[in-house]
């Protein structure tokens, strides 16, 4: 009986997946589980498995399209011949048998989700406006009893939208009218249509640029301390953990120590409300060849070093490899980014939405500090942080970096 | 142009109407030499004479059995009730001969009942009652149900005129308390049309009859509270103006159903049931029923003032899905 293969859907807000590759050729043997194709979405990039052994009958979809989660991509039939029976009737039975296998493996699937994220309170009137306006009402706040969402809630979330809208929209008519110049092309430009990561990464980075007020402040910090803790451990942290200790994990337990003393730096803005967020979720950007992917350190606040360590090394692992799931990339409530590895002084990032905040870090290099009255040599590293100056006032944001630089100029061996 | 109470409207519409169609006669319990109970055809026996306007014996089933068979040969009567809640003794005449002529044979019966229907006059459990909706259950017949001097006037015209059996609900406690300045030029208001009697974008207040001026009321009060009612008066409940209701829900989105009669089988059941299933994805929230409760009207005045749905209530409800 031939079996559907479809677009599987790889994290509650990713509705589509463009196939990068198929590992399968038409007519292949598979087997169950075995890799079928690859596909990229919003968050990750993905191998999918065959749902069933048999032969791969038929492809639907190539490489390059973008499919909707839960249609069919592919068949494979296991060759048993079932559909080819005379009788009819039969063939229809167990065609009709199978759909509804398939039925009740969406339906396990959605009400798994559900568990995991209740819908907000609304009204019928409500849900067809969202429908109609592509609206994910999880981002209306709502004001009715109980914090129902109301028709006046979504008029006025639609008017704020239609506003950043307006507020684009020249931008969008100059380019079109050619006030951004034109590309001028020679015959040996090469053309290549981004992928879908790519495209992902440039709408965020406009986006948030558009949402927030990115400000950045920078910090110069002695990291001498670090640097010999680090050598010293070096070889015994290969020996018992099997990787290299990196800088990373300082800097991590750095800020979700300075976290704690300041809650609105790990929140979000939705309307007129903070949302101060009771989990911190450290993200750390990965740099691959395709792009740039943020894994999610889940409640770092309750992790030691060694437990942040082992996370990042892990993630960045996996991430490399393409082995992260959709929820690993989600969630964040504060990011690290390090181009100080590729030899960046200092870097003003962009927030990574909806967050608040965002910290750079820096090249360590030894430099020549005054440090009471004498000119030394010491580690040092330029921190800066972007924040989203609609929340968070520079004072504020500066308290911040004072409270992290005191504490990874401060470290000592008793946090490890 | 000169201000006219209700019953003047309802009285100049019945007068009118027999000058201007000598096939038009009413007929009921003391309407002639008395001038009926709430002296609607007073005058009428000098004008128009015995033959057009004649006492009947105390027997509704007679009167409206002697009006459909004058209406079966080309009459047009109007028949009085002298309570509404004495038409039940003309139920079987009503619902099984006049509503099923058109039907059975394609008869047309043009027949009006009146019947002066609603409490809130201290009339007691047999004086009071709003008994629409046995009629508005009874395919054949239409039931209108008028709340202001235009309509009233407007609509005995238009049901006088209708070639099918009309059932003309008028509210006593509206007889002498609601007047208006009427066009001195005729005019007629179509059965089967709805009238916006206040326009508003929060909340729609669908009703009919007496309830229409509680509605206003409240109206008014919330305004100052920045909640904007709009006010649907049916006027007709069969057949429904369905396009004016169900367009005003759209706007709203919030909806308060409105009638004096009880509960149970009330004219709002019916229209939540079409609101939710035509415009069920325009609704904001949950369809809000203010009505009688299941009990007979009490002759008690203060618990009668306690049965009747009052401008207070509309308030309360209108708050709770204002904020809903």
């Amino acid at each position: 009986m031939p079996a559907n293969v479809i677009m599987p859907q790889m994290g509650e807000s990713i509705f589509e997946g463009t196939i990068t590759k198929w590992l399968k050729k038409l007519g292949d043997q598979v087997e169950r589980d075995e890799a079928l194709f690859e596909i990229s979405t919003d968050k990750v990039d993905s191998e999918i498995p065959a749902p069933t052994s048999g032969v791969l009958s038929e492809i639907r979809f190539q490489v390059g399209e973008t499919v909707e989660i839960n249609t069919v991509v592919a068949i494979i039939d296991d060759g048993d011949g079932a559909v080819d029976t005379t009788n009819s009737v039969d063939a229809e039975e167990q065609g009709s048998l199978v759909n509804e296998g398939e039925v009740s493996h969406l339906q396990r699937s959605k009400s798994e989700l559900c568990k995991n994220r209740l819908p907000p309170r609304s009204s019928p009137l409500v849900k067809r406006m969202a429908r109609e306006e592509e609206v994910d009402l999880g981002n209306v706040e709502g004001t009715g009893l109980g914090g129902r969402i109301t028709k006046q809630d979504m008029l006025n979330y639609l008017s704020e939208r239609d506003k950043i809208v307006e507020v684009a929209r020249p931008l969008v008519q100059q380019a079109q009218q050619g006030l951004v110049p034109p590309i001028i092309s020679s015959g040996d430009d090469e053309v290549v249509p981004m992928s879908a990561m790519r495209k992902t990464i440039a709408d965020h980075m406009t986006a948030s640029r558009r949402t927030s007020a990115h400000v950045t402040t920078v910090f110069e910090v002695n990291m001498t301390p670090i640097v010999a803790f680090k050598k010293k451990l070096t070889d015994e942290f290969v020996r018992r953990e099997g990787f290299k200790l990196s800088f990373m994990p300082f800097f991590i337990k750095g800020v979700v120590d300075s976290l704690k003393g300041f809650p609105v730096m790990n929140a979000s803005l939705r309307g007129n409300n903070i949302i101060y967020r009771k989990e911190i979720n450290v993200g750390i950007a990965v740099a691959m060849e395709e792009g740039l992917i943020v894994p999610v350190i889940r409640r770092a606040h309750e992790k030691g070093f060694m437990s942040l360590a082992r996370a990042a090394v892990d993630l960045t692992n996996r991430a490399r490899q393409k082995k992260l799931s959709p929820d690993e990339v989600q969630g964040g409530t504060f990011t690290i980014t390090n181009p100080g590895v590729f030899g960046s002084l200092l870097g003003t990032p962009i927030i990574n939405q909806p967050q608040v905040a965002i910290l750079c870090i820096g090249a360590i290099a030894k430099r020549p500090v005054v440090i009471e009255d004498a000119v030394v040599i010491r580690s040092m590293a330029y921190l800066s942080l972007t924040f989203d100056h609609r929340l968070i006032d520079g004072a504020l944001a500066d308290y911040f970096m004072s409270s992290l630089k005191n504490k990874l100029e401060g470290w000592s061996d008793a946090i490890y | 142009m000169a201000v006219t109470t209700y019953i003047e409207a309802i009285r100049q519409g019945l007068w009118e109407e027999m000058v201007r169609d000598p096939n038009v006669f009413v007929l009921g319990e003391d309407v002639a030499v008395y001038g009926g109970a709430f002296k609607v055809t007073r005058g009428f026996l000098d004008r128009f004479g015995e033959e057009r306007v004649i006492d009947t014996p105390l027997s509704e089933s007679a009167i409206v059995g002697a009006s459909i068979g004058a209406a079966l040969v080309g009459m047009r009567p109007v028949a009085e009730m002298q309570f509404a809640d004495f038409i039940s003794c003309a139920f079987d005449q009503i619902t099984n001969f006049a509503a099923k002529c058109r039907y059975r044979w394609g008869a047309s019966v043009p027949l009006v009942i009146r019947g002066p229907s609603g409490g809130g006059i201290h009339g007691g459990p047999f004086h009071s009652q709003n008994p629409e909706m046995y009629f508005v259950h009874t395919p054949g017949l239409k039931v209108v149900a008028p709340s202001t001097a235009y309509d009233a006037k407007g609509l005995i015209k238009s049901a006088i005129r209708d070639e099918d059996p009309v059932i003309y609900f008028e509210h006593k406690y509206l007889y002498r308390r609601i007047k208006e300045e009427l066009p001195d030029d005729e005019f007629l208001v179509p059965i089967g049309k709805a009238d916006i009697k206040r326009k508003g974008k929060d909340i729609s207040v669908i009703t009919y009859g007496a309830m229409v001026h509680n509605a206003l009321e409240a109206a008014k009060v919330l305004a100052q509270d920045g909640i904007d009612l709009e006010v649907v008066d049916l006027r007709t409940l069969v057949p429904l103006d369905k396009t004016t209701v169900l367009e005003s829900v759209k706007k709203t989105s919030k909806v308060i159903l409105l009638h004096e009669d009880v509960r149970t089988g009330g004219f709002a059941g019916e229209l939540a049931a079409i609101i939710t299933e035509e415009t069920f994805e325009y609704l904001d929230g949950p369809v809000m029923r203010i009505t009688a409760p299941d009990t007979p009207v009490p002759f008690s005045p203060p618990l009668e003032e306690f049965f009747l749905p009052k401008t207070s209530d509309i308030i309360r409800v209108a708050r709770h899905l204002a904020i809903y």
